[in-house]
């Protein structure tokens, strides 16, 4: 589903300097796979999901998606894979503040081949529990609440991948629990695989399969060294 | 629907804006609208307000005075035409109809004009149109003291048949010179969307003789309003009297000394165009401005949109059509105000010469103007599309500490 190789991404630092942030020589994640990273804060994970995603163009290496060498595509070719295969939660979960629920959800799916489906959305913010919240704003829900219509967003397009960026790290333990659970759980019911990323532990040891991503990513070895 | 929902999410999002803006471009489309059609349609009315005369003859002077105050009835009159002169004018064998006028009485502010009945039954305001007394009524009787009103004047003085009242002396309302004579109103006429429609119409007679009127003068006319034979005459009178004579004024054509009206006064409606003009500028940098400043607080949403697949030049194209949304209702906000401000400069126009523009007169700029409003604040949008095409989507994304 997912094959990272040699992947490589870095920044220049305020003084000028050339940073190497991210540099994995290798990563994959088979179809329906869960997994979960761990890695302190900048650590470089959400570049790594940026990278994957077509967000940020790699300097080099490849990242082949369902198929599709992300990394070899245009902008443009990019962003028309990323709506087609990927879901992506963000761990402020980025919703558009000013559209309604199912508009947000509506939106996450118009970019994508199958375009706007009201019917499928409405049906997906059901199956997270927002059936009676369709017409409200983010800003009317709490914050348990928002991360359900980030997932559901995510989900509605029905991607092959989904990418969680501390997806719980704006919850209380209660509601992180309930919501990492709604997204493995959904994330299963729809086929899709799920990486995702935390430096929570309780959020971690939910996942049968981990890893660690100062592992991973080799520019970070490299920093420690 | 993805487009629309973008466009009509963000124009709410930012309303007060959104509707300053489009109030500023309502009202730069509403005022180019209103000062090009009053500007046509207006030079249209006048210079075909002719009311089926070829041309005028009155004392020596000014041809447009003469037309002013003989057709449409406002000016003062340059003088007085002998009698002599008008019998040689009505015998002409080029000339095929001659109406004398006198002035020189007002009706509570509405002018008394004397005339013959001829006016009325002889001759067309357009072809096959003549004036007509709406029924119940009928022309006055040269040798009474009768009066027909125009249909204007009637209803803003509230005249019916069988009225009386006492005429005022000049043309300006003075409610200490009033006539010792008493009139009665025989007829109403239908309305003709012309300037004499604000006129209260006496025998010739009736006003040479009013009391207090120059004895001397008793036999004298204001002017004469004249149809010519043919075109041709009109060239060999104005050779008579206006070239060879020096005691009278003939003049001819009516329109095109009217149009001569609107070359004198064309100064101010390019002051008024350019105005126009500016406002629309204005309007079209007040879109860049409210967008462009909008687009730091729109950034966050941008960035969200492309990181769920929304393509750059989607982006770009919704800040184009969003820019382009606001023209477009402003312009629908404009005719609101061009139709307003025209009604309002119709009726008022009406009011103070008769004289009727067409409200409902179709007009190229109509559509040219509001097409051009959308295009421009479309360009006006150009450069927040262009910052919000160049949204850098991680950073914006990366969550804030």
């Amino acid at each position: 589903m997912l094959t990272v190789v040699d992947l490589k991404k870095s920044f220049l630092s305020p003084e000028g300097e050339r940073v190497e942030i991210v540099s994995v020589p290798e990563f994959s994640l088979a179809g329906g796979e869960q997994l979960a990273l761990r890695g302190e804060s900048g650590s470089g994970k959400t570049t790594f999901l940026n990278l994957i995603a077509g967000i940020l163009a790699a300097d080099s290496g490849r990242v082949t998606i369902d198929g599709a060498e992300m990394t070899a595509l245009s902008e443009a070719k990019r962003d028309q894979l990323r709506a087609a295969k990927l879901g992506y939660i963000f761990q402020t979960f980025n919703l558009l503040q000013g559209y309604t629920v199912l508009e947000n959800v509506v939106l996450g799916m118009s970019f994508g081949p199958r375009g706007a489906d009201r019917t499928h959305a409405r049906a997906t913010l059901e199956r997270v529990g927002l059936g009676h919240r369709l017409d409200h704003f983010p800003r009317q829900l709490s914050t348990g609440q928002q991360q359900r219509v980030a997932v559901a967003r995510a989900l509605a397009n029905r991607p092959k991948l989904v990418l969680a960026d501390e997806p719980t790290g704006n919850l209380d333990r209660k509601h992180a629990r309930e919501a990492l659970a709604l997204i493995r759980e959904v994330c299963r019911e729809h086929g899709a695989a799920l990486l995702l990323v935390s430096h929570d532990e309780e959020v971690l040891s939910a996942f049968e399969t981990r890893k660690d991503f100062g592992v991973i990513n080799c520019a970070l070895t490299e920093t420690r060294k | 629907m993805t487009l629309p929902l973008i466009i009509y999410r963000s124009l709410r999002q930012h309303a007060l804006s959104t509707v300053i803006t489009a109030g500023s471009i309502a009202l730069a489309c509403g005022l180019l609208m209103c000062v090009w059609m009053v500007k046509t349609q207006s030079q249209a009315a006048f210079t075909q307000t002719t009311t089926g005369f070829d041309a005028v003859l009155g004392a020596r002077g000014s041809k447009l005075q003469l037309v002013l105050n003989a057709i449409f009835h406002l000016e003062a009159s340059p003088g007085n035409v002998a009698a002599a002169d008008f019998e040689a004018v009505r015998k002409h064998p080029m000339i095929k109809t001659a109406i004398p006028i006198a002035v020189g009485d007002n009706l509570r502010g509405y002018r008394l004009v004397g005339t013959v009945p001829e006016l009325f039954t002889n001759v067309e305001l357009v072809p096959g149109k003549k004036f007509s007394v709406v029924a119940g009524g009928k022309v006055f009787n040269p040798e009474a003291k009768e009066a027909v009103a125009g249909s204007f004047a009637a209803q803003r003085l509230g005249l019916k048949v069988g009225d009386t009242f006492r005429p005022f002396h000049g043309l300006a309302f003075d409610a200490k010179a009033e006539h010792a004579d008493d009139y009665t109103i025989t007829g109403i006429l239908a309305p003709t969307n012309t300037p004499a429609d604000r006129v209260v119409w006496i025998p010739l007679g009736g006003l040479q003789t009013m009391s207090g009127h120059d004895a001397k003068t008793a036999t004298d006319v204001s002017a004469v309003l004249i149809q010519l034979r043919t075109p041709m005459a009109g060239l060999q009178l104005d050779l008579l009297y206006n070239k060879q004579g020096n005691r009278l004024t003939f003049a001819y054509p009516v329109g095109a000394i009217v149009a001569e009206l609107f070359g004198k006064i064309a100064w101010f409606d390019q002051v008024l165009t350019l105005v126009a003009y500016l406002v629309a500028l204005v309007a079209a940098g007040s879109v860049l401005a409210s967008i462009y400043n909008s687009m730091s607080a729109r950034q966050r949403d941008l960035a969200i949109l492309r990181a769920l697949g929304a393509k750059r030049r989607t982006i770009f194209g919704a800040v184009l059509a969003e820019a382009a949304c606001i023209g477009a209702l402003g312009a629908v906000v404009g005719f609101a105000i061009y139709f307003g401000l025209y009604a309002g400069i119709a009726s008022l126009i009406r009011a103070q010469t008769g004289v009727v523009l067409d409200v409902a007169a179709g007009h190229p700029v109509l559509w040219i103007c509001p097409l051009a409003m959308v295009g421009l604040c479309a360009l006006g949008g150009v450069v927040p599309a262009l910052k919000a095409y160049r949204t850098p989507v991680a950073e914006t994304l990366a969550p804030v500490s």
